[in-house]
């Protein structure tokens, strides 16, 4: 395998077709050379604090950890950022890079709508052209970022292939881009797909564990005992980890949704019961039958409604480097609920994933231990569904 | 030599795709004896994938037919033991690599082996990738087939000198599917082609019709025909056998 790039142990690789190699290798090569160079970083830096509102705050959730009566637990403020979620990290770092490159036109898949939002956004301010794929399944259970992304000129088209969430709408977007490849960029939102796709999404997410760091070390100093974030693809988590990978006395955790249970059919708990696979541009673990088949994944929240895992993460789980444990959509509508009563904080329905395994750990942990929870996003967009699950009949 | 070479051997190549188990297996049984009953010189058997994502519409919909009816990779393996007491032209697999890696890829390319499948065409296997099935398609004299794209340029020369069976052009950029027509400049990569290897090179993606295959084979040395053909089984599925034939009789003479 002396010519495959972009390995994380066995996992990752460039798994496309042969239209795409060139503009994979053209965006390797790119960002190689961008990242290194100073007027970029001056760019994006100014992009990430002027107008995303960085840095996000790390907050002591005072109440929260008096409640849970164990460890003290801060949470990494991800849902303050512009947008609502750390999906704008990575994608102002490559709608710049592709501006860069002379693209004048973004897509992008989206599953809760966030990362949609985010390249819409971006899109706006850069005057690039946006056409966002959405699973149908998911332009209903989001009704109100189909909207905004609409607001902010993006063109949302509706995928109604497959199980219509978003696999089907990464699957649209490989095609569009081999359809359209001169002007157009794939703004992919997680650390997933070909390379270089997770090593570009995973730095420019990274600004999160590099700020968690530097603030826990201001305010405790000291590291944390472990950092939790949800995990989907595994953009946020993996930005939450990086800086703490080499830190070994820093547990990592990854809360990937269960659905209905890791034990039943309605679950998307890649990690706790996929095999390793080769997938969207990848090789990593994926949920899929004795014959290959990417099976149909459920869970509530639509941004972790996904049958695979991002390869980086895959390698930390196969060197025991990282923990991933399976919450339910029980467990993460009592979080997302919890969290909004005790510190007055509504999470994203994917984050409350982390708040929910949070309850679970922190009481075991001593009351002299650190606890960071990532909160990847604001959970605005999910009152209406929440309200739905819980029999309410409210509609946006 | 590979089988695949055979194919060759007379003229222009007519290679049609058809996706096993649409409606089922018996139609694909019958759809191919009248494939190569009237001309086909080589036959692509695809096995469905859940993700089709290099698939326009029509090959999708067929996918999503076949797995719906309860096609598998070990009754597509029976159905090739079937074809192969009488179908002697070469016959190769299309499908995705999850199919083959998630089967074992040794115990899949071997089976390919036992029940004469010549060739195995991943789309999502490019140039970098292909080591890891290549060496153990080579254990078991299977052709990993490579394809060349309109982006392919500077890779075209590197992938044609290590092609094995017959080079897959792919017409022009985006999904399979037809295609009022084709404005690739296929002649010059074929010139690069030609310069690089003497294995033969087949021009698919967008061919519906005998006009269109002959300007194909023109340039080439065969057509690939797949969703036009899977077009004719959506539209007559059980009844369709014999309209396949009549379609391939078409195609055929155009090239002959």
């Amino acid at each position: 395998m002396s010519k495959s790039r972009g390995r994380f142990g066995i996992h990752g690789g460039q798994y496309i077709p042969e239209t795409l190699m060139n503009a994979v290798i053209e965006l390797e090569e790119a960002y190689n050379h961008y990242k290194e160079d100073p007027e970029f970083n001056r760019e994006l830096t100014a992009l990430l604090n002027e107008y995303a509102g960085r840095p996000s705050r790390l907050y002591f959730a005072e109440k929260l950890t008096r409640e849970l009566g164990g460890a003290k637990i801060y949470l990494k403020r991800e849902d303050l950022n512009h947008t609502g979620a750390h999906k704008i990290n990575n994608v102002l770092g490559q709608a710049l890079l592709a501006k860069k490159m002379g693209k004048t036109r973004l897509i992008a898949e989206t599953g809760a709508g966030q990362h949609g939002v985010a390249t819409a956004t971006a899109a706006a301010l850069m005057d690039m052209e946006c056409v966002v794929f959405m699973g149908e399944e998911d332009t209903r259970r989001q009704a109100l970022n189909v909207y905004r992304m609409r607001l902010l000129g993006a063109t949302v088209i509706p995928v109604t292939t497959g199980t219509a969430t978003l696999k089907d709408a990464v699957n649209e977007c490989m095609r569009e881009w081999t359809r359209r490849i001169d002007d157009t960029h794939y703004c992919l939102g997680s650390v997933m797909g070909p390379h270089p796709f997770p090593t570009i999404v995973r730095d420019f997410q990274a600004v999160i564990s590099r700020e968690i760091k530097a603030q826990i070390l201001e305010k405790e100093g000291r590291l944390p005992d472990a950092v939790l974030a949800c995990v989907g693809g595994g953009s946020n988590a993996i930005g939450s980890f990086y800086h703490f990978i080499e830190d070994k006395e820093v547990r990592l955790i990854g809360c990937e949704a269960a659905g209905r249970g890791a034990d039943t059919f309605e679950t998307a708990a890649t990690m706790n019961v996929g095999r390793v696979g080769i997938f969207h541009g990848m090789k990593s673990y994926f949920c899929q039958d004795e014959y290959g088949q990417i099976a149909p994944v459920y869970s509530i929240s639509a941004g972790l409604d996904y049958p695979g895992v991002g390869p980086e993460h895959a390698w930390l789980h196969d060197i025991g480097r990282a923990e991933y444990v399976p919450v339910t959509d029980d467990e993460a509508v009592n979080a997302f609920e919890y969290l909004s009563r005790t510190e007055g904080i509504i999470p994203a329905i994917e984050s409350a994933h982390a708040v929910a395994y949070a309850q679970k750990l922190a009481p075991q942990m001593r009351k002299d231990q650190i606890l960071v929870i990532t909160i990847s996003g604001r959970g605005d967009k999910d009152c209406a569904a929440i309200a739905r699950y819980r029999g309410e009949d409210l509609h946006e | 030599m590979s089988n695949i070479a055979k194919a060759f051997d007379h003229g222009k190549a007519f290679i049609p795709f058809i996706t096993c188990g649409d409606p089922d297996l018996e139609t694909t049984a019958a759809a191919v004896r009248a494939a190569v009953e009237n001309g086909a010189d080589l036959v692509e058997l695809g096995i469905p994938f859940s993700d089709p994502s290099a698939e326009g519409p029509v090959i999708q919909a067929a996918s999503l037919r076949a797995l719906t009816g309860g096609v598998t990779t070990d009754k597509i393996f029976d159905l090739v033991r079937d074809l192969r007491r009488d179908v002697t032209v070469p016959m190769v697999f299309m499908t995705y690599a999850n199919v083959v890696f998630s089967y074992g890829a040794e115990r899949f390319i071997r089976t390919c082996q036992e029940i004469g499948i010549d060739g195995l065409i991943l789309p999502d296997i490019p140039y970098e990738e292909k080591e890891e099935f290549l060496e153990i398609c080579h254990q078991y004299g299977v052709d990993l087939v490579s394809l060349i794209a309109p982006t392919s340029q500077n890779r075209i020369a590197s992938i044609a000198q290590e092609a094995e069976g017959f080079i897959y052009i792919v017409s022009s950029l985006g999904v399979t599917g037809t295609r009022s027509e084709i404005t690739t400049d296929l002649g010059s990569i074929v010139a690069v082609i030609r310069e690089n290897t003497k294995i033969p090179c087949a021009v698919g993606f967008g061919i519906s019709n005998p006009q269109q295959a002959r300007q194909m084979a023109e340039v080439s040395d065969g057509a690939i025909v797949g969703s036009a053909i899977m077009k004719i089984i959506g539209e007559y599925g059980r009844e369709a056998p014999a309209h396949v034939g009549k379609y391939v009789r078409a195609m055929s003479d155009a090239l002959k």
